[in-house]
């Protein structure tokens, strides 16, 4: 009986760590489970909408997601240092002056980036649109956002109903947004 | 600086891998395994030996305790090679001390900046973790799933340290009994055979 008791211990610490390992791995995975839920067509609510995001340029201000219920949000997850963010930054801008007096906004989420950095971008591609901060990422996670562009439009409802996890255009924009501006608020 | 280091790594025996391995682990766990090796040397040390280590220790003690010199007091110059090592470059995900993109160049600017306005190493890390979020230190954060990288290496260091400690006095004395120690001399010799014995090694003495 004895002489089991090593390699049974040895097979139990072997399995714990094959077990982390794989929880780790698994983890720390992409999740597209907002792709694959949109692809089933049924929309699924933005996850973390209540959490307040600090508005860029801004020392207290701050915004929620769920306070925009009601309204068409096309969500763009970005950093001042992306070649792809800057190339799509323009056709941001002209679907917010196309959208902001149907009760529908742009609002770009600055992720990995500085703040006087994003405040340059801003500047440079002078964006209008609202711009909030994402420092520890925990905003953009929900959404399964692990790097930069990300595009979400959200509807009315709050629920998400087109996502891009690359540079957007308008062609895309033009397909998406119709159909969720016409909606009633 | 990753060539130099590439060749001695392919020529090193498995004691200088380990003092490899020692010597990239964090400090923490640097501290944890060389108090665990002292621990285990101690153990299977002889009693004269322990004695002295331990009131080596005693002395070595009495130093650390005693009032800091003006020199340990003063806050070393931050810079940036030490930060670099310490951050990733957000947009390569690669170590800011490797890293050669736009953003790399981005990120050295403003440790520059900081290191211009006296802050040392410590708080430009905070400073970086507080503009970029915590995906820009090299280490994670010790919470959560994380801890795992903090307490596994060292809890599994310690416990193979235990087992050697455990199984090296036993397999020192199966082998010394393997290669005949007192048990395999086989029955004492009687009192004529021993005297007879005796003589014979006193005449050659």
């Amino acid at each position: 009986m004895r002489r089991f008791v090593v390699p049974v211990v040895a097979v139990a610490i072997a399995t714990l760590l094959l077990a982390l390992l794989v929880f780790g791995v698994t983890n720390q995975g992409e999740n597209t489970s907002i792709d694959a839920s949109i692809a089933r067509g049924v929309l699924p609510s933005v996850p973390n909408a209540n959490m307040a995001l600090p508005v860029l340029g801004s020392a207290s201000a701050s915004e929620r997601l769920s306070e925009l219920r009601g309204e068409v949000v096309v969500l763009n997850v970005f950093a001042s240092w992306c070649a792809p963010c800057q190339a799509e930054a323009p056709v941001l801008e002209h679907a917010q002056l196309q959208i902001e007096h149907r009760d529908a906004t742009v609002l770009g989420v600055t992720y990995l980036d500085t703040s006087t950095a994003s405040q340059q971008f801003v500047h440079q591609w002078h964006l209008t649109y609202p711009v909030v901060r994402d420092v520890d990422g925990n905003f953009v996670h929900g959404l399964g956002t692990d790097g930069v562009p990300e595009t979400f439009v959200i509807d009315r409802e709050g629920r998400i109903a087109a996502v891009r996890r690359y540079q957007v255009n308008g062609r895309w924009l033009q397909q998406t947004l119709p159909r969720l501006l016409s909606a009633p608020s | 600086m990753r060539e130099r280091t590439a060749t001695p790594i392919r020529r090193v025996g498995p004691g200088g891998a380990a003092a490899l391995l020692l010597a990239l682990a964090p400090a923490a766990i640097r501290r944890l395994a060389l108090g665990g090796a002292a621990a285990l040397l101690l153990a299977l040390a002889p009693a004269a030996i322990r004695r002295l280590a331990l009131g080596g220790a005693a002395a070595l003690l009495l130093v650390l305790v005693a009032p800091a010199t003006p020199a340990a007091a003063t806050t070393p110059r931050a810079s940036l090679t030490a930060v670099e090592s310490q951050v990733m470059c957000v947009a390569c995900r690669e170590s800011l001390a490797v890293a050669h993109s736009p953003q790399a160049n981005a990120e050295r600017s403003f440790i520059r900046t900081l290191i211009a306005q006296g802050y040392t190493d410590r708080q430009i890390v905070e400073q970086l973790a507080a503009q970029y979020g915590p995906a820009v230190l090299a280490k994670p954060p010790a919470r959560g799933f994380n801890l795992t990288v903090y307490i596994l290496p060292p809890a599994i260091l310690l416990a193979g340290l235990a087992g050697l400690a455990v199984a090296l006095p036993r397999w020192r004395r199966r082998t010394r009994a393997a290669a005949g120690g007192p048990a395999a001399l086989g029955p004492p010799l009687d009192a004529g055979d021993a005297r007879r014995l005796e003589e014979d090694l006193n005449r050659y003495a």
